[in-house]
């Protein structure tokens, strides 16, 4: 049982750190991508041949894979983000199965007994769940406030602009194909990074574990949690990964047929887009300079401080 | 002087030509009004000139530099702003957000810094930068004495509040030359008579404006010229007075109230 929970723990963390990169892709920018399984698989592979064809360690194969993977969304972005909706989701749909694919014929056995990951000289072996899920959890902790900071800059404002309305952005001045292929190219990236740890955790690469099924749950959590939302995206990592062990935590992994999950993701979506399509917590609503915002309150008595340092002048 | 010229422009769609060998221009500094029938072409021609959409052939010179076919991001970074005859606002944003979108490139975007070093800048310095954002933009919305406003979504103010906060966010990346297109379309005539005043304080401004309009006594009070367009052609421009007076318009109007009303 707490084992279960641990791995949900563990789990829940790596898919918080791909949503976090589907939220900057579809909740920001309001690019409709399903190919995050692909980036996951470059990360998991990059990570894999670094460390075990290479002799890298894990810390250098982290940037390695990050960039890898921003590279392919690069590649991936150019031609497609100029589609729209359904096209540009069938047309990554296509292209995360091609990465597989390609994956598949690379090396179809994946990779096994990749070296560990060590800090300080301690080795991360996959039985320590623990000292995985601190270390997972510090990453999800960091890439959120480093897209929470992003998403509260001009460079969010503008992705915020092109999801709302592309005419009306371009007309503000700007850029909207810049900012469509930056937010990719992060986005991506996160998945790399999501696939990194799932490679120092397993210490395997198998790639039958990088399947659509996996894009559509990265989709599922970032709907669920609610669209453009930091916080919203890591809740719902935490409720994905839930429903994922039901069976193993109720026990009744005998009754329930393992498909029966992928049914359940498919209902959330449907009950979500009919009950709440905006997520469990919706947006996050900025309203800069709201005096009502906790932000601003904190904002407002830093000001005061510094004019009463500062003698009075604003 | 002319701050905007359009030569020979023309833009077909499939077999319709909305707009057809066009030469408009616009002096600087004064009020321009473009009127015609609807589907005469006004909104195309507009289009065309912000970069919104390519034209077939001609060619639009700005401030004596060629603009055709530049994209319209870049179009509107050199000095041309406008608005949406069917109001184009961040309905889900906030008021005062809607007008911080229109400031995109005054605050944190430098041409003397590579963009990178500046993207890099703008994200370390991001609550600097919002601040300083949100004052411009609230110096704006004090313009159009909309400051009560700001924390409501745009989405909810009524219809000519909408119009108006459309040209607020124009106004705010402080263009040369800004075009309204229907900006009275839907308004009640003590919303229509609050327009024409904004109008005329932006012309204090010193922005050049070019308005498409409807009802012909706002457009004969407050432009200094007229052009007229008339299936997709050019048939006068001049003076109110003049227009008020040509043949050709006038036909051109009482053919429509026969085929519209
Ligand atoms: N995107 C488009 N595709 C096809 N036809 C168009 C398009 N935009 C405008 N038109 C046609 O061009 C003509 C001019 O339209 P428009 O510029 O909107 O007129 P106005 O603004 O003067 O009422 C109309 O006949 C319209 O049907
Ligand atoms: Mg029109």
């Amino acid at each position: 049982m707490l084992n279960f929970f641990q791995l949900i723990l563990i789990y829940a963390g790596i898919y918080a750190l791909m949503a976090i990169g589907q939220n900057c892709i579809t909740g920001y920018t309001g690019m409709l991508s399903l190919c995050h399984a692909g980036f996951f698989c470059i990360g998991s592979y990059a990570t894999a041949i670094m460390c075990k064809t290479f002799g890298l360690s894990f810390w250098l194969s982290l940037p390695v894979a990050a960039i890898a993977t921003g590279l392919v969304g690069l590649l991936i972005g150019i031609p497609t983000l100029r589609l729209k909706g359904d096209y540009l989701c069938i047309a990554t749909l296509g292209l995360g199965e091609i990465i597989r694919n390609i994956a598949t014929n690379v090396n179809p056995v994946g990779y096994n007994s990749i070296p560990r990951a060590s800090l300080f000289g301690y080795q991360f072996a996959s039985r320590n769940k623990l000292a995985f899920i601190v270390l997972i959890w510090v990453f999800v902790l960091i890439f959120y406030i480093l897209f929470q900071q992003l998403a509260h800059s001009r460079i969010g404002r503008a992705m915020i602009a092109v999801r709302e309305d592309e005419v009306a952005a371009q007309s503000n001045g700007i850029n909207v194909t810049k900012y469509k292929i930056s937010s990719f190219v992060l986005g991506a990236a996160m998945g790399g990074i999501a696939g990194c740890m799932q490679t120092a955790y397993t210490l395997t690469v198998q790639p039958g574990s990088y399947t659509f099924m996996v894009s559509v749950m990265v989709l599922c959590t970032v709907v669920l949690g609610g669209m453009g939302n930091g916080k919203a995206v890591i809740l719902g990592a935490f409720i994905i990964q839930f429903i994922s062990y039901l069976p193993q935590l109720t026990g009744l992994t005998n009754v329930i047929p393992a498909q029966a999950k992928q049914m359940i993701y498919g209902l959330l979506l449907v009950v979500m887009m009919l009950w709440r399509p905006q997520g469990i917590l919706g947006r996050d609503r900025f309203r800069y300079g709201d005096p009502r915002t906790r932000r601003e309150k904190i904002a407002a008595f830093f000001r005061r401080e510094g004019r009463n340092a500062e003698g009075g002048a604003v | 002087m002319r701050i905007l010229e359009t030569e020979h422009l023309t833009r077909e769609f499939g077999g319709v030509i909305a707009v057809n060998d066009v030469d408009f221009h616009v002096e600087k500094g004064l009020v321009t009004g473009l009127i015609g029938p609807n589907g005469a072409g006004k909104t195309t021609l507009f289009n065309q000139i912000t970069g919104v959409d390519k034209p077939t052939s001609g060619r639009i010179i700005f401030d004596g530099r060629d603009i055709t076919g530049l994209p319209a991001w870049k179009i509107s970074r050199l000095g041309i702003a406008r608005t949406f005859q069917n109001i184009r606002l961040y309905k889900e944003l906030t008021v005062v957000e809607n007008v911080m979108m229109g400031l995109h490139f005054k605050v944190g975007s430098d041409p003397f810094r590579h963009r990178f070093q500046q993207a890099v800048k703008s994200y370390i310095f991001a609550s600097r930068e919002n601040r300083e954002v949100y004052r411009r933009a609230m110096e704006w919305l004090s313009f159009f004495e909309m400051e009560e406003h700001a924390q409501d979504f745009a989405g909810s103010l009524p219809y000519g509040k909408q119009r108006e906060l459309e040209i607020a966010r124009a106004l705010a990346a402080e263009p040369k030359l800004l075009f309204l297109d229907e900006p009275a379309a839907g308004m009640n005539p003590s919303e229509t008579a609050h327009l024409m005043q904004v109008v005329a304080k932006i012309r204090q401004l010193g922005v050049t404006v070019v308005l498409i309009e409807h009802d012909m006594k706002l457009v004969m009070n407050i432009c200094d010229s007229i052009t007229v367009l008339n299936f997709g052609v050019k048939i006068a421009e001049g003076t109110p007075n003049e227009i008020k007076h040509d043949k050709g318009v006038i036909e051109a109007y009482l053919g429509r109230e026969e085929e519209d009303e």
